[in-house]
C-alpha cells in the first residue's frame, strides 16, 4: 500500500486529504462544490481512481459527481448536451431519482408514517449514502431519504429504485428518524454477491439474499423503548451497521441507544454495550484485520449529543463488544462538545490499521495504530457528514 | 426562426450563484427559445443547453418549480403566472432578464 486518501463530505463541500503509508503528512485538497451540502464521497473498491459524491441542497435539489481520476477533476454522468433536442421538458436522467410506482415493478406505495403518526406521501430529498459494487466501477447503490435504495449501472448517469425494498409488506408504516427517514446504510457482503444490508432511520435494518430483489426486517433482539411495541419488528432507529469483510456474517450496530452484535447475518442481536459510559451514538467500525475489533463514540445521550464530560473519546473493543476501553491519546480531553454522525468514521487497510472520524466541529481525526494515537489531520472544516478512506496501491 | 417566421427570441437569463457554478457558467446565459417564448419554452431551452441544470430548477418528478425558488421578470415575481403564459415583451426584446432567485439563507 502507497497511501490513503479520506473522503470528507461537510456541509459546505467536500475535501480530500492524502497522504502515504506513515499517514503522517498530510495534504488537504477543497473545497468541491463549496456552499453545497455533500453527505457522502466514497471510492470504487474496483478502481480507487472512480469516486462518487452526493451534492445535495434544499434549493437546487440532488446532484451525483463522478471523477474518474481520483478526485482531480469531476463530472456530472448524464448532464451532457442533448444533440437533437426538439421541443418539450428536456427527459435526461441525470440526477433522477424518481420513486418507481410502475405496475410491472414498483410497489404503488404512496404513503409512510409521519411523525406525528399520519399519512405522508413518499417524498425524494436527498441521497445520504454512496456504496459503490465490490466488483464494477460504474455500478453504484444509493440510500435515499425518503427511505429507498436506488441503483446505477452506468456510471450514476441513471439510476432506477429497487422497488422491492420500499415495496416491503412494512413501507408504509416507516416513521422518521430525528434526521429523516433515510436510508444510511449499505452493505455489500463481499462473499456472497447477493447478500446485502441496509438500514433505515427508524424503519430498522433489512437484508436481502437475492441481489436487492426482495428484503427481509432482521430486528430481532433489538429493544427500543421509544416505540409502542419495543420488540416490534420494524420501527427501531438503528444508526449505523458495520462488518468486516472477512466474517460477514457477523454484523455490529449502533442503535439509538445500546451497542448490538449479531452472529447469523442480521436473524438475532444481542446486546454489548458492556462497560461503554453510554451506549448511544451513532458511527460504528470494524478494525481491516482483527474482526473482533470494534470501534464507537458514545454520546451524552438523545438529547444532547456531545461527548460526556466534555471529553472526546473513541472506545474500542478487541473482544467483539461487551469490553470497552477509552482511546484518549490525542483527542481533546475537556471542553469537547461536538458529535461525530454516523458516516463519518472509517477504517483504512493498511498495516497497522488506520481509523478516522470526522465531527460536527470540522475536525478530521486520525490514528495510524489503530487507534492507540490520534492526531488532527485537519481542524476548522464545516462540519463533518462523512468520512471514507481509501487504501492506495 | 420562431413559428411565425421571425428571428427566434434571444433572452437573458441570470441563474442564481450556485447553479452558475453547476453549469460552469460566468455571467448570464443568452438562450435562443423556439415557438412561443413562454417560461416554458425558456426552461427547456436552458435545460438542453445546459443539462445538468435538469431537476435544479424544476423537480424531476413533477416539472414543478423547486419550493426555494421565484421566478423575477421586470421587477416583478412572476412565479406563479402559467409556465405557458408569453413571456414580458422586455424580455423576449433581451432588454431585460429573466432572473432564477434563491430564497435568502445564512450560514
Amino acid at each position: 500500500m502507497s497511501g490513503v486518501r479520506v473522503l470528507v463530505g461537510t456541509k459546505k463541500g467536500a475535501f480530500l486529504l492524502t497522504a502515504d503509508g506513515k499517514r503522517k503528512k498530510w495534504t488537504v485538497e477543497g473545497p468541491h462544490f463549496g456552499g453545497w451540502e455533500v453527505y457522502h464521497v466514497k471510492g470504487s473498491p474496483a478502481d480507487p481512481d472512480r469516486l462518487y459524491a452526493s451534492q445535495t441542497s434544499a434549493w437546487f435539489g440532488q446532484i451525483i459527481q463522478r471523477s474518474s481520476d481520483g478526485g482531480q477533476t469531476w463530472e456530472t454522468p448524464g448532464g451532457e448536451k442533448i444533440p437533437d433536442f426538439s421541443e418539450g421538458m428536456p427527459t435526461g436522467v441525470s440526477n433522477k431519482f424518481v420513486y418507481d410506482t410502475s405496475e410491472e415493478t414498483g410497489k404503488p406505495l404512496t404513503t409512510h408514517k409521519f411523525y406525528d403518526g399520519t399519512d405522508h406521501p413518499w417524498e425524494f430529498k436527498r441521497i445520504w449514502h454512496l456504496e459503490p459494487s465490490l466488483d464494477d466501477p460504474d455500478t453504484v447503490y444509493a440510500g435515499a431519504e425518503d427511505a429507498a435504495l436506488f441503483r446505477s449501472t452506468d456510471g450514476a448517469t441513471s439510476w432506477q429504485e429497487m422497488a422491492g425494498l420500499r415495496g416491503h409488506e412494512s413501507g408504509s408504516q416507516w416513521t422518521p428518524g430525528a434526521g429523516g427517514l433515510c436510508l444510511h446504510t449499505i452493505l455489500l457482503d463481499p462473499t456472497d454477491r447477493d447478500r446485502m444490508y441496509i438500514a433505515i432511520s427508524a424503519a430498522g435494518a433489512f437484508r436481502s439474499v437475492d441481489g436487492g430483489a426482495t428484503w427481509k426486517p432482521i430486528n430481532r433482539g433489538l429493544k427500543s423503548n421509544y416505540i409502542p411495541d419495543p420488540e416490534a419488528e420494524i420501527g427501531h432507529c438503528v444508526h449505523r451497521i458495520a462488518m468486516n469483510g472477512s466474517r460477514p456474517e457477523v454484523l455490529f450496530m449502533q442503535k439509538h441507544w445500546d451497542v448490538m452484535r449479531s452472529d447469523d447475518a442480521g436473524d438475532t442481536w444481542y446486546e454489548v454495550s458492556g462497560n461503554l459510559p453510554t451506549d448511544f451514538g451513532f458511527p460504528i467500525d470494524v478494525h481491516a484485520h482483527e474482526p473482533d475489533t470494534v470501534y464507537v463514540v458514545p454520546i451524552k445521550n438523545d438529547s444532547e449529543h456531545f461527548p460526556p464530560e466534555g471529553k472526546l473519546r473513541v472506545y474500542r473493543s478487541r473482544t467483539g463488544g461487551n469490553e470497552w476501553e477509552p482511546l484518549t491519546r490525542g483527542l481533546p480531553q475537556q471542553n469537547c462538545y461536538v458529535n461525530v454522525l454516523r458516516d463519518a468514521m472509517a477504517v483504512d487497510h493498511l498495516d497497522p490499521c488506520g481509523v478516522y472520524f470526522g465531527t460536527t466541529g470540522g475536525q478530521v481525526y486520525g490514528s495510524s495504530d489503530s487507534g492507540d494515537h490520534w492526531e488532527a489531520i485537519v481542524e476548522n472544516l464545516p462540519p463533518v457528514l462523512s468520512v471514507e478512506v481509501q487504501s492506495l496501491p | 426562426m420562431d413559428v411565425r417566421g421571425r428571428a427566434a427570441p434571444r433572452v437573458r437569463v441570470e441563474l442564481p450563484y450556485h447553479l452558475r457554478n453547476l453549469a460552469r457558467l460566468q455571467g448570464e446565459v443568452v438562450l435562443e427559445l423556439r415557438g412561443e417564448p413562454t417560461r416554458r419554452a425558456l426552461l427547456d431551452a436552458l435545460e438542453a443547453e445546459h443539462p445538468v441544470l435538469r431537476g435544479t430548477i424544476r423537480d424531476h418528478a413533477t416539472g414543478e418549480r423547486r419550493p426555494f425558488l421565484r421566478y423575477f421578470a421586470c421587477a416583478r415575481d412572476v412565479s406563479f403566472e402559467p409556465p405557458d403564459a408569453l413571456l414580458p415583451e422586455a424580455v423576449v426584446s433581451g432588454a431585460e432578464p429573466f432572473l432564477v432567485v434563491g430564497s435568502l439563507s445564512g450560514g
